[in-house]
């Protein structure tokens, strides 16, 4: 038990708010200055930890430019229903872990002005940061499932006590709409399951999946041998198995192990078999995914909770409902989606990217039309999650581009890429609305005007943060919306016009909001008095993210140098299967078509 | 007809008693009666032989008038305490997997591994219920007896269900669980609401035991045996597609199919599952807390043991290998009741013949068929009708009658999805079982957890509205976090441990597959996502409304609030390592088919 074990770093990251929770809640009554303390403490905590990846050479570190998993590491949770604590860390979830544990402190600090139910409120807030570094972390499917529920409660009470006047509404509908989701979810993860086998992987592909860990020096074969021939119950399963040599009577060896399954889906032909109406197994898992993480993300027509919980939230709770949950929804299309069923995202990718377009010119046009600042900026969550779906989608590896991934690449990359500078501009326009709301008790667009005047430090983070959240060169939103729209452009001119021409829309509702808001002779609406220049603690929540967004908008290698390689690494793999894909399906066609014209003739 | 009065006397004795009437004289008889009863039956029956000491004991207490030294609460403990640790085996709960099946009393009853894991279960039932009935108050020093006498008896009852092997003892069973019920929910005298919902109890029961008996003397007219083994036998031996092409044997099976829906309502009625659930809500309303969770508990594990029975006693022959069936027999099965038809004996008969000319080589699949489609069809209608109605309830009470009534009918999937499974994969079969098993171990905490609340509460605070727990977490935090995470559990989100059988009966439901079971699958997902619904309502309540300025304090004392804790603390432990409940039920469920 030290801590350069992976099992024990990551496990102390995960679930060291749960355990300050249960301490909280045993702590006798203390004033609330001293539980928000703790708790801020606690989140310090934990974005240390999470930082502490970044030291090279220290028992636990995570290396740049590594695209395998890294600290893997699994234990038997629930041996009798196959399910292990199975978590590592690649480029895909290292960024977001970071950004979560980050986004946590600000949090916290931001929630300095609520007064009710304090105790309640820090347990809550704690249980909630758990379930979301659980959900990245976790590389077994159902531990993923598991942690994705934990963050459900917690986001219901958060929003529906210490809410605005329609919080309990608001609560509900978000509860209903994930909860829906994650039955699908649920659905197709029970699909996949009992279609997968362990026996059907090769050595190199065991190894991939995290199951087979090659020792030094020694091959992958070696090792593979060793692992079937040891004592781990598991490998004991898979020779049983495998030793029967009759097809009738060989059982399959089912797993939740996310990588795996991700193998199975590249490498075998297990999820293709013929489920409902005609479509493949992966093809309905993939739908019904998708559907449960799309309602996450959120995309049109499925977002209509997201305003509600957004105006509804309070200020901190907004800040990481934007910043992180609707990221769980983008990390599960890219970690989930595609590498386990990339047959159906082959087939279904133009669909995708439109759900991305018409989000994000649905987003931009409804943000136009909000009169409520947060309600406005919740839109503009949508428009900018658009972009995301859209990077995913853009499956640009074909036959006609010589299954050239480079831009499918810079698609990736972008989304990714724009995930973590959402993360930190719509955190930060929640933060600058939580600002002023809290002064004037008010959200009115249209009553606003003036504020430079009065508050002009606030006025100029907050103009910065919007401007970030614009996508202007030099801040975090600009690289990604620039590398999706370019990767856009070889797959389909059309959607690449259209989301380009979102940039000009997203620009209108900013800055229209920016001068209704911030410029203007002179503050009319009620309560001028209030209108206090920014505080020390408020201060300090803001200088960070406008430092990260200026960071991550001129030097985006930084976060590159870790995220790239994972996600090269995973569209080579799956432009790689698309060549195979498309060899097969051509190498049955013409056989057919030559069949046809023998017909005709 | 002479024919068939002959042979319903016959039904009367059982079958093995029967055939050596006949064949043995008298003095062989007796001995071999002897010996099977009392070397191999008594020692099995330990257990409920404890538990019938303690009711006699009890009564004879108050005859001789020395209550006061011996009160009523002490016997019941120390007899319900004795014979759970008379049920448990001695070599540890791992000698479970190694029980093979055994009849005991001539046939009469069965012991095997599932009947131990379900007698163990009712067992400690009947101990945590005789401990919350006397922190509750309920069993005064004027009721004491009465009340023991009545909770013991039904449980002595619901084990016989629970173990019955014979058309008779099922009667004799579900009699014997229902009619000290009946008195259980008008216990509380003076209260009409309470005679009233005793009284509607006592008459849906007694119809639904009218009709039962029917279909049972149907069934064994025909068949001409009351022992579920010997029936299967007879079925398999008869062609039942054949016998329905001719027009005048058709009306044989329709009599068989008409005697096993009417055996079906008594079952219905003792699980309450839609159509036969109207008693439920105003009993549950009527009746109090701790009834309804003896109700909702214990005789719905009861119920649903019996209707594994009766699936697996009529639709499986122990003794034949039953590796060779037909594997696209639930798909087949399924096109016939999607296609619109409803299900009536006959559509479904129909069904299994086409199945059976398929498939060809098992006698049994229409058997099985009429079974599967019938419960699959009852258990979804319940399951959603529960948690609809559900959703407009303002008395707790009656809330959870409906949501047992959904709870119901998502354990009956399982038993749907158990007896698909049979024809083909026994072992598959054996895990819908442990399903099952699991979701009534993981359910005894949850419910047993929320109705003691529920009482605990009404004797503070003399309401069971659901608005007057409004604002509870303010006055007593634990209950009311205990009770959120009963019903979160309910609804089965993980890391509670509601979740864990509802993944695995949708596991199960998965692994039988075929367009009917899979429709039963997202009915089910889709249920959860109804469930919420009501479930979270009352959590808002307690946990987000402000208190009613009208209240006085809240607050339990010490015994109760550690009563909470102790039933409802493994909802949370069992939801995060579910490992050993699971591990219980795969061991009782290990060997069940052989």
């Amino acid at each position: 038990m030290n801590l350069s074990e992976p099992v024990v770093y990551l496990s102390l990251l995960v679930f060291l708010p749960a355990v300050a929770a249960l301490v909280l809640a045993l702590l006798p009554r203390l004033t609330d200055d001293a539980f928000k303390c703790i708790t801020l403490a606690v989140t310090i905590l934990v974005f240390i930890l999470s930082l502490g990846m970044f030291r090279l050479g220290a028992g636990i570190d995570f290396q740049a430019g590594v695209a395998e998993m890294q600290n893997l590491f699994q234990v038997d949770w629930i041996p009798t229903f196959g399910i292990q604590y199975f978590m590592g860390l690649d480029g895909i979830s290292f960024p977001l872990i970071v950004l979560t544990s980050f986004l946590c402190v600000l949090a916290m600090g931001a929630s300095w002005p609520i007064n009710k139910h304090v105790r309640a409120y820090c347990i809550l807030f704690l249980l909630l940061e758990t379930g979301m570094l659980g959900v990245f972390m976790s590389l077994d499917f159902f531990l993923f499932y598991v942690f994705w529920e934990v963050m459900l409660l917690p986001m219901y009470f958060l929003i529906g006590i210490w809410g605005g006047p329609r919080r309990e509404y608001a609560a509900i509908k978000f509860f209903l709409y994930t909860l829906l989701g994650s039955v699908l979810m649920l659905i197709a993860i029970l699909m996949l399951y009992f279609n997968s086998d362990l026996t059907r992987l090769n050595a190199q592909q065991m190894v991939d999946a995290g199951i087979v860990t090659v020792a030094g020096d020694s091959t992958v074969d070696a090792s593979f041998q060793a692992w079937v021939n040891s004592e781990d119950t598991l490998a004991q399963r898979f020779a049983e198995i495998a030793a029967e040599t009759d097809p009738a009577r060989r059982r399959q060896l089912h797993t939740f192990n996310i990588l795996a399954l991700q193998q199975m889906g590249q490498h075998t032909d297990l999820f293709e078999g013929e489920a409902l109406l005609g479509k493949s197994l992966q093809w309905w898992a993939f739908i019904l995914l998708f559907i449960g993480f799309v309602i996450k993300v959120p995309s049109v027509p499925l977002h209509t909770w997201l305003p509600d919980a957004h105006v509804e939230a309070p200020t901190p709770i907004s800040m990481i409902l934007a910043g992180i949950l609707l990221k769980m929804g983008g990390y599960g299309i890219i970690r989930i989606c595609y590498p386990i069923c990339p047959q159906a995202g082959y087939d279904l990718a133009y669909f995708v990217c439109t759900v991305g377009v018409v989000s994000m010119v649905y987003g931009a046009f409804a943000a136009l039309a909000q009169t409520d600042f947060k309600r406005m900026v919740a839109y503009s969550s949508v428009s900018h999650m658009g972009y995301v779906v859209l990077g995913f989608g853009v499956w640009s590896a074909m036959a006609d581009t010589g299954y050239n991934a480079d831009y499918w690449k810079m698609g990736v990359n972008g989304a990714m890429y724009q995930m973590i500078g959402h993360g930190i501009s719509s955190a930060g326009m929640f933060f600058m609305v939580g600002v002023i709301y809290d002064r004037v008790h008010h959200r009115d667009l249209n009553q606003f005007g003036g504020l430079f005047a009065k508050m002009p430090v606030y006025s100029g983070f907050a103009v910065g943060i919007f401007f970030a959240g614009l996508g202007l060169p030099g801040l975090c939103g600009f690289i990604g919306e620039v590398f999706v729209i370019l990767s856009v452009w070889k797959y389909s001119y059309v959607l690449a016009i259209i989301s380009a021409s979102v940039v000009i829309l997203t620009a209108g509702y900013i800055l229209w909001a920016i001068q209704r808001v911030y410029l203007g002779p002179e503050y009319k609406g009620p309560n001028g008095d209030a209108l206090k220049p920014i505080t020390l603690r408020e201060l300090a929540i803001a200088v960070p993210l406008m430092v990260s967004a200026v960071v991550f908008g001129i030097y985006p290698d930084g976060l590159l140098r870790y995220m790239q390689p994972s996600v090269d690494r995973q569209v080579d793999q799956l432009a790689a299967w698309t060549q195979a894909y498309d060899e097969r399906e051509t190498a049955a066609k013409p056989l057919g078509d030559e069949d046809g014209q023998m017909a005709s003739r | 007809m002479a024919v068939f009065n002959r042979r319903t006397l016959e039904t009367l004795c059982s079958h093995t008693f029967y055939i050596e009437l006949v064949t043995v004289n008298l003095h062989t008889l007796v001995d071999s009666l002897l010996s099977d009863t009392l070397e191999t039956s008594l020692p099995l029956f330990r257990p409920e032989l404890a538990i019938c000491g303690t009711i006699v004991l009890m009564l004879l207490v108050r005859v001789i008038r020395c209550e006061r030294f011996l009160p009523p609460f002490c016997l019941a403990l120390v007899g319900s305490i004795v014979a759970l640790w008379l049920a448990l085996p001695s070599e540890g709960l791992a000698a479970w997997a190694e029980l093979s099946s055994q009849e005991t009393f001539t046939g009469m009853l069965v012991f095997d591994s599932l009947y131990a894991y379900v007698r163990v279960f009712l067992l400690a039932f009947a101990v945590l219920f005789v401990v919350l009935s006397q922190l509750t108050g309920i069993a005064d020093r004027e009721d004491g007896q009465d009340y023991f006498t009545l909770v013991l008896g039904a449980t002595l009852g619901m084990c016989i269900m629970a173990s019955a092997n014979h058309l008779l003892t099922i009667f004799l069973g579900i009699e014997m669980a229902s009619l000290p019920s009946y008195v259980l929910a008008g216990i509380v005298k003076g209260r009409r609401r309470s005679s009233e919902a005793s009284l509607k109890y006592a008459i849906y029961g007694a119809g639904a035991a009218g009709v039962m008996l029917y279909g049972i003397s149907l069934l064994a007219g025909v068949v001409g045996s009351a022992h579920l083994p010997t029936i299967a036998r007879e079925l398999s031996s008869l062609n039942i597609q054949a016998m329905l092409a001719s027009s005048e044997e058709s009306s044989i099976v329709m009599v068989l199919a008409l005697g096993g829906l009417m055996l079906g309502v008594g079952l219905a009625f003792k699980l309450s599952a839609v159509p036969f659930h109207f008693w439920c809500p105003d009993v549950f309303e009527g009746a109090s807390a701790e009834v309804g969770a003896f109700l909702s508990v214990a005789s719905k594990a009861a119920a649903l043991t019996l209707l594994i029975r009766v699936g697996v006693g009529l639709g499986y022959v122990q003794e034949k290998p039953q590796a060779e069936l037909a594997i696209d027999q639930p798909a087949t099965v399924a096109e016939v009741s999607t296609a619109g038809q409803p299900p009536t004996t006959f559509a479904a008969l129909k069904a299994g013949s086409i199945v059976a000319e398929e498939g060809a080589s098992d006698p049994l699949s229409p058997v099985r068929n009429f079974f599967v489609i019938l419960v699959a069809i009852i258990a979804m209608v319940s399951c959603t009708f529960g948690n609809l109605a559900a959703y407009g309830q303002t008395n707790i009470k009656r809330m959870f009658a409906y949501s047992t009534i959904a709870h119901a009918g998502f354990m009956m999937m399982a038993v749907a999805a158990a007896v698909a499974l049979l024809g083909r994969d026994t072992i598959h079969a054996q895990t819908a079982i442990s399903a099952l098993l699991i979701y009534m171990a993981i359910y005894l905490f949850m419910n047993l957890g929320a109705f003691a609340i529920v009482a605990f509460l009404r004797n503070e605070m003399q309401s069971e509205e659901i608005e007057d727990y409004a604002g509870l977490i303010r006055s007593c935090p634990v209950v009311a976090v205990m009770m959120t995470a009963i019903l979160v559990s309910l609804v089965g989100l993980p890391p509670l441990a509601g979740f864990w059988p509802k993944l695995r009966v949708l596991q199960s439901l998965y692994e039988a597959g075929g367009p009917l079971l899979i429709t039963v699958l997202v009915v089910a997902g889709i249920n959860t996502a109804i469930s919420l619904v009501y479930y979270l309502r009352v959590i808002k309540v307690i946990c987000i409304d402000p208190e009613p300025d009208t209240r006085g304090p809240v607050s339990l004392g010490f015994l109760p609030v550690a009563y909470v804790l102790v039933v409802s603390l493994p909802v949370i432990v069992f939801g995060i390592l579910p490992d050993t409940v699971a591990n219980w039920a795969d061991q009782a469920t290990k060997h069940l088919f052989y």
